[in-house]
């Protein structure tokens, strides 16, 4: 038997939602919003192609091979990601951010919090999510 | 003659949906699927234009792509980056707000402003990184 085979692996599923969102503090008036989140807080909203990356880390099951079932995992994310926030308004249409401003920040902190219960405790999770190609934000770090 | 094709590409971020409201509520979602939200969803749109020419002897440039970003911002960029397209963009009115038409429509906002002898080839705009429309005029 290999000795690396008690070693820890991260596995990483890949996935993609697209919604409308506009960042706003209703505490601040329309000029205090418009100077800290400039277009983003217009007021009809804009969208963003967001691309999803799910990273779990732990040792392979000896029986299985698998840190966990990317199917399994895949499902999941459909369930508790994608159903929720796909082809959503994130501020009008999703109690998640009905009273937090939909950052990328706030964003992935919600995806952790959803996913984490239905993940084994053992393992480490870990989310990435692409706003754009160019802006992304990690959580936990 | 030596024809070269010059791309400049850009990005906008935007809000729609598909609706057409001369249907009912029922025939939109059965037609547009998730994308006849009511309460829009939205896109990181690429956009890639393409302008076709003979380099210029003295500069070696089809066009000038710093004056072609300039006018791609000022008459299409700027008006859409940020907005919702169904509510804010005036050469959007009264159109269905899909791929296919914002593409003919920024290749209408782009054709008056190239100079004689730079000619528009093709609009290419990626709604995702796996949907995109082509328009050549």
């Amino acid at each position: 038997m290999n000795n690396s085979m008690g070693n820890k692996v991260a596995v990483f599923r890949r996935e993609h939602f697209n919604a409308a969102h506009r960042l706003f503090n209703p505490d601040w008036d329309d000029a205090k919003n418009e100077k800290v989140f400039g277009k983003c807080a217009l007021p009809h909203y804009h969208g963003h192609n967001y691309e999803l990356e799910v990273k779990v880390t732990g040792k392979p099951n000896p029986k299985t091979g698998y840190v966990i079932d990317l199917k399994e995992l895949s499902d999941l994310i459909r369930r508790e990601i994608h159903s929720r926030f796909d082809h959503k308004n994130l501020n009008l249409d999703t109690k998640e951010f009905k009273d937090l401003n939909p950052t990328a920040e706030n964003i992935v902190i919600v995806i952790y919090d959803l996913l984490r219960p239905h993940i084994d405790k053992k393992m480490d999770l870990h989310i990435r999510l692409y706003e754009t190609p160019r802006n992304f934000v990690e959580y936990p770090v | 003659m030596s024809i070269v094709y010059l791309t400049r590409a850009e990005h906008f971020n935007a809000a729609h949906k598909l609706y057409n409201p001369a249907w009912s509520h029922e025939k939109n979602e059965e037609v547009f699927g998730k994308c006849a939200n009511e309460n829009w969803h939205g896109h990181n749109y690429e956009l890639l234009v393409t302008v076709k020419g003979q380099p210029d002897p003295d500069t070696g440039f089809v066009f000038d792509v710093k004056r072609l970003s300039v006018i791609i911002n000022e008459h299409v960029t700027e008006k859409l980056d940020h907005r919702n397209l169904n509510m804010d963009v005036e050469f959007m009115q009264g159109k269905m707000c899909s791929t296919e038409n914002l593409a003919i429509g920024i290749w209408e906002q782009l054709k008056p402003h190239l100079p004689a002898g730079v000619e528009l080839h093709c609009i290419k705009l990626y709604e995702t990184p796996r949907i995109y429309v082509e328009y050549y005029g």
